[in-house]
């Protein structure tokens, strides 16, 4: 069980995606932007990162790239949720510190899976 | 579902399905029943709040647990003499479906009777009353310990018309007891 | 594991609703000639259509996504500047959402989504996007459409069978793979699953002890997997740490050397550290603190379902009068005594109504949701007309509950479209008149007292009296030789199948009449009210409650009964002099109030109880009015004002002339709540039946 930092504009999506992970048995932090996500990541240490791309405020890679700052999150692996297919997108996430994506739409088994296998 | 459970469950249906359990109530000497699983309660007779301009078997509204429900006269409902309500007089607080939604209702009825398990094998359709009881009203009749229950059908006879009421009539004993026996 | 995702179905078309209603603003108010092109607008209008793109995506509703995506890449091309913005482009992405809408609809009611319609929207999207393209501006790529990823083979049972191969891979990750977090031991883990792994360290680039870094990883993996998996299958486990490492993948088997990835460089390495990625000592374990954000007010919301609201406000209903039931007890001459139970109560006073009032907060919503569809309506209504049209909103953050702002909707629509119809004029009329040919049309909310005011107004030609006069002549409503009062006049549009325009038009003239607007309003417990001037413009005024849960009410009593009746619409009580009453025909009863003479509807014969004075200088008369129209209600007695909760009657009996509703008082019976609008509109059916046009003639 870990606590896991969930970020998306999206309450639909994020709640489904906490649901999600709390099936699995993790606890979840949510935050609907990543301005809000990083005052919560800030006061609230988590093991992993899930995070929507396009969002209001602060978007995804945005966030990553803040949160790789701070010395607490230099190693947390930070995943991001996105609908793009494009290469660039990846890479530009990437670069900002991304651990790595997962593709929507996507099987809950699949998230859990993919999250598990990087809490290790 | 596999074919091994079928016969058991089709067994249970028969055992329990068909067979319902009914509050039978008393209305001037006749015994009538509803569906009890439509019964929410059944409370003493209190004064209520009258409502202007509404049929005389509407005897008003009460407070039931914050909700503001109506109660009907039943013996009004019926077109029967009105009397005085004594120490067995009670309300039974009916849930009835209409065309906008389920509505909790109560109705005034001289005492309560009995609860009886009817197989509904044995309830007979509701026979032509003639001039007497609409048999709309009647969800059909049963004999129970040699005596005849008139089973309701609340959803029709509570149901609120906007328009002045259809008229009941008098006295459904008289020409119900020759067809139910 | 199955998990049932229909639960989140309700939030996520609730959401794309509004996301859709975000997109409509957007696009409404999208500068085409601003350059460069306004990114935050068409951001906002982007993020509408991927939020919708990606949650339909996950509830398999691919008819929506598809849709979307379309949309989605149209507006990425514009944010990257790849296509230019135009009207037609605008119009159709308009189009788009009410299509978007359509199918959303159609999608949440289990219906067939896909339409000519539909599929014409996305052909004529698709256009846009393909004559994009030929523009020479930058070349930019299209998004392949989104497809599920496949199944992952993690459990070590892959689908398709394949003859186990060997292969050998040599994995050596760059100096800083660490810093996005991809621990190698997992990449391991994870090949090790797909078959039987052999794995040996590569610590040829371990650095001297002096120059280790701890965040800097220096090991390298060389491994052999025997397994049925495919080639793309083993990439896949190294996907995330691509260009992050030197990875080659041969097939052994074979011997062939199948696409070796290289890197372009080989990091200085210094110094050896286990693949641990431990945070450094002396990592800065303070917070920082919190910035403030003015922006994040929305933070930490929660969305629940207006059920559970509604049912938390019933149960707060019934605490208030259990409340006050016990307050009457603890007022008994019996508990005296009890000073801590008195005090109790006190305090349980306070916290019940300031629990009441809290909660009521909770369905409040700023006028805003009924407000924002206008600009739109604004924009396609004055195209359609070719009239210039400037639309102000103010105070659209004023609140309303909710049930109130839903059902103000249609009546504000309708005055919206009147004044764009009928009251801002033609840009040559407007010049001819001295005015600016850009109209204006102006949308106000505000609250005032227990209500909330809501203004429609224009600054058109105002409403043409004596067409209106002459109108109501022709059909008999005002006698030939009465005079009316410009306010009369103008209060002839509420009348009932009167219409001033001189043929129906698509715009306003459907049928519904302002008599319906007015009687809307007047159920919602409201009224309206308007100031006209011929030639500068005309603004309807609605005043309504705050909310249909509660009302300030004066209790009243008719023989043994209790009623309550709206203290807002009470003008005066008094007591009535005989001198001042006349009887008409022996039957219909007037009161001179100063200069008017009202009619007096005696409670008791009008509810048919049975009263304990029916001489009128015994009881009280209660002068009520609705929409300027006064009448005097003829009653035994006033009683308390209090707060009340407001209880439909219809919930389990029906609506019932005279009747708004019912509450619960304190002692727990139930008191009905007199419906004054209804009874003086009843009241003035009757005095039309009696040969008289209006109630204010003079006896």
């Amino acid at each position: 069980m870990a606590k896991i930092l969930a970020v998306d504009d999206s309450t639909s999506m994020l709640q489904m995606v906490s649901f999600i992970l709390q099936e699995g048995g993790h606890e979840v932090v949510d935050a609907c932007d990543g301005v809000e996500a990083l005052d919560r990541a800030r006061n609230e240490p988590v093991d992993l990162v899930l995070t929507d791309v396009n969002m209001p405020n602060m978007d995804g890679i945005t966030l990553v790239k803040e949160l790789r700052a701070l010395a607490t999150y230099k190693f947390i692996p930070m995943l991001m949720l996105t609908t793009e297919s494009s290469t660039e997108k990846k890479q530009e996430g990437k670069a900002a510190g991304a651990t790595g994506w997962i593709v929507k739409p996507f099987e809950p088994d699949r998230l859990l899976a993919t999250v598990n296998k990087v809490l290790g | 579902m596999t074919t091994l459970n079928d016969p058991i469950e089709a067994a249970g249906l028969d055992s329990h399905g068909d067979t319902g359990q009914h509050l039978t109530f008393i209305v001037d000497a006749e015994e009538y029943g509803v569906d009890i699983l439509r019964v929410q309660g059944i409370q003493g007779w209190d004064s209520v709040t009258p409502i202007p301009n509404t049929p005389a078997y509407v005897l008003g509204v009460i407070n039931l647990r914050g909700s503001v429900v109506p109660i009907y006269d039943l013996r009004g409902r019926f077109g029967l003499d009105q009397i005085a309500f004594g120490p067995t007089t009670v309300v039974i607080v009916v849930r009835v479906e209409t065309d906008s939604g389920e509505k909790i209702v109560g109705m005034v009825v001289d005492a309560v009777s009995e609860v009886y398990m009817i197989d509904e094998n044995n309830i007979k359709p509701p026979p032509d009353f003639g001039s007497s009881i609409d048999t709309k009203f009647v969800h059909g009749l049963a004999t129970v310990e040699d005596k005849m229950v008139i089973l309701l059908n609340i959803d029709e006879l509570l149901r609120e018309h906007s328009a002045p009421d259809d008229a009941i009539v008098q006295d459904p004993i008289e020409s119900a007891e020759p067809v139910g026996a | 594991m199955a998990l049932d995702l229909d639960e989140f179905h309700g939030m996520f078309f609730e959401e794309s609703f509004e996301a859709l209603d975000d997109m409509e603003t957007g696009l409404v108010n999208l500068d085409v000639n601003a350059d460069p092109v306004d990114l935050d607008a068409i951001n906002t209008i982007f993020r509408g259509a991927h939020s919708v793109k990606g949650g339909a995506g996950m509830f398999g509703f691919t008819e929506v996504a598809g849709f979307t995506h379309v949309m989605e890449t149209l507006l990425d091309k514009i944010r990257d500047g790849a296509m230019r913005l135009s009207q037609p482009t605008v119009d159709a992405f308009l189009q788009a959402v009410d299509c978007l809408r359509e199918m959303l609809r159609a999608t949440q009611a289990g219906e067939t989504v896909m339409s000519a319609h539909v599929e014409q929207t996305q052909r004529s999207l698709e256009s846009i996007l393909a004559a994009g393209d030929s523009e020479p501006v930058k070349a930019a790529e299209v998004d392949a459409p989104v497809s599920a990823s496949t199944e992952s083979p993690a459990d070590g049972d892959p689908q398709v069978q394949l003859d186990t191969q060997r292969w050998s891979i040599s994995f050596k990750p760059h100096a800083e793979m660490l810093a996005t977090a991809n621990d190698p031991l997992i990449i391991l883990q994870e090949l090790s699953l797909l078959g039987d792994l052999s794995v040996t360290v590569d610590m040829a680039s371990i650095p001297g002890l002096g120059e280790l870094e701890s965040e800097k990883i220096y090991l390298g993996w060389q491994m052999e997997l025997s397994t049925n998996v495919t080639r793309d299958e083993i990439v896949t486990v190294f996907e995330w740490v691509e260009g992050e490492c030197d990875l080659e993948i041969k097939e052994l088997s074979a011997g062939r050397d199948q696409g070796a990835k290289s890197s372009s460089e080989y990091s200085d390495i210094e110094v050896a550290k286990t693949a641990d990625p431990a945070p450094p000592a002396g990592a800065d374990k303070q917070k920082p603190a919190v910035p403030a954000r003015a922006t994040n007010s929305d933070a930490g919301s929660i969305r629940v379902g207006i059920d559970k609201v509604d049912s938390v406000i019933n149960l707060v209903g019934e605490l208030v009068i259990t409340q006050s039931m016990l307050s009457r007890f603890g007022e008994d001459e019996g508990f005296l005594d009890f000073e801590g139970l008195r005090q109790g109560l006190v305090q349980l006073d306070r916290n019940t109504r300031e629990l009441q009032q809290t909660v009521m907060q909770i369905r409040m919503l700023p006028i805003s949701f009924s407000f924002n569809r206008f600009p739109r309506l604004v924009r396609d209504i004055s195209g359609q007309l070719n009239k210039k049209i400037d639309l102000v909103i103010e105070g659209d953050q004023t609140e309303l509950d909710k049930t109130v702002l839903e059902k103000i909707g249609d009546p504000l629509m309708h005055l919206v479209r009147n004044s764009l119809d009928h009251g801002i004029e033609m840009p040559e009329d407007r010049l001819a008149a001295g005015k600016s040919e850009v109209g204006v049309l102006k949308l106000n909310a505000y609250h005032s007292g227990g209500n909330i005011v809501i203004e429609v107004g224009d600054d058109g030609q105002g409403l043409p009296r004596a067409k209106l006069l002459q109108k109501a002549r022709d059909r008999g409503l005002v006698g030939a030789n009465e005079e009316l009062s410009n306010d009369e006049i103008h209060h002839l549009i509420f009348h009932p199948g009167f219409s001033t325009a001189t043929n129906v038009s698509e715009i306003s003239g459907r049928g519904v009449g302002m008599d319906v607007v007015r009687r809307n309003i007047q159920d919602l417990g409201g009224h309206v009210e308007l100031q006209s001037e011929e030639g500068a413009g005309c603004t309807f005024r609605i005043r309504l409650p705050l909310t249909l849960a509660i009302l300030d009410g004066q209790l009243l009593r008719v023989g043994k009964e209790i009623f309550v009746i709206s203290l807002v619409s009470i003008v005066e009580s008094l007591q009535v002099t005989l001198d001042n009453v006349n009887a008409i025909a022996g039957r219909a009863e007037l009161f001179r109030l100063r200069d008017e003479y009202i009619p007096i509807v005696r409670m008791n014969e009008l509810f048919g109880i049975e009263s304990d004075c029916t001489e009128l200088e015994k009881g009280l008369l209660v002068v009520v009015e609705s929409d300027g129209i006064q009448v005097g209600l003829f009653i035994d007695d006033l009683l308390g004002q209090q707060q009340v909760v407001i209880k439909s009657l219809e919930t389990n009996f029906r609506q019932t002339d005279g009747l708004s509703g019912a509450t619960i008082l304190g002692d727990g019976t139930v008191a009905l709540i007199i419906d004054v609008p209804g009874l003086i509109n009843k009241c003035l059916a009757n005095a039309l039946d009696n040969g008289r046009s209006l109630a204010r003639t003079a006896a």
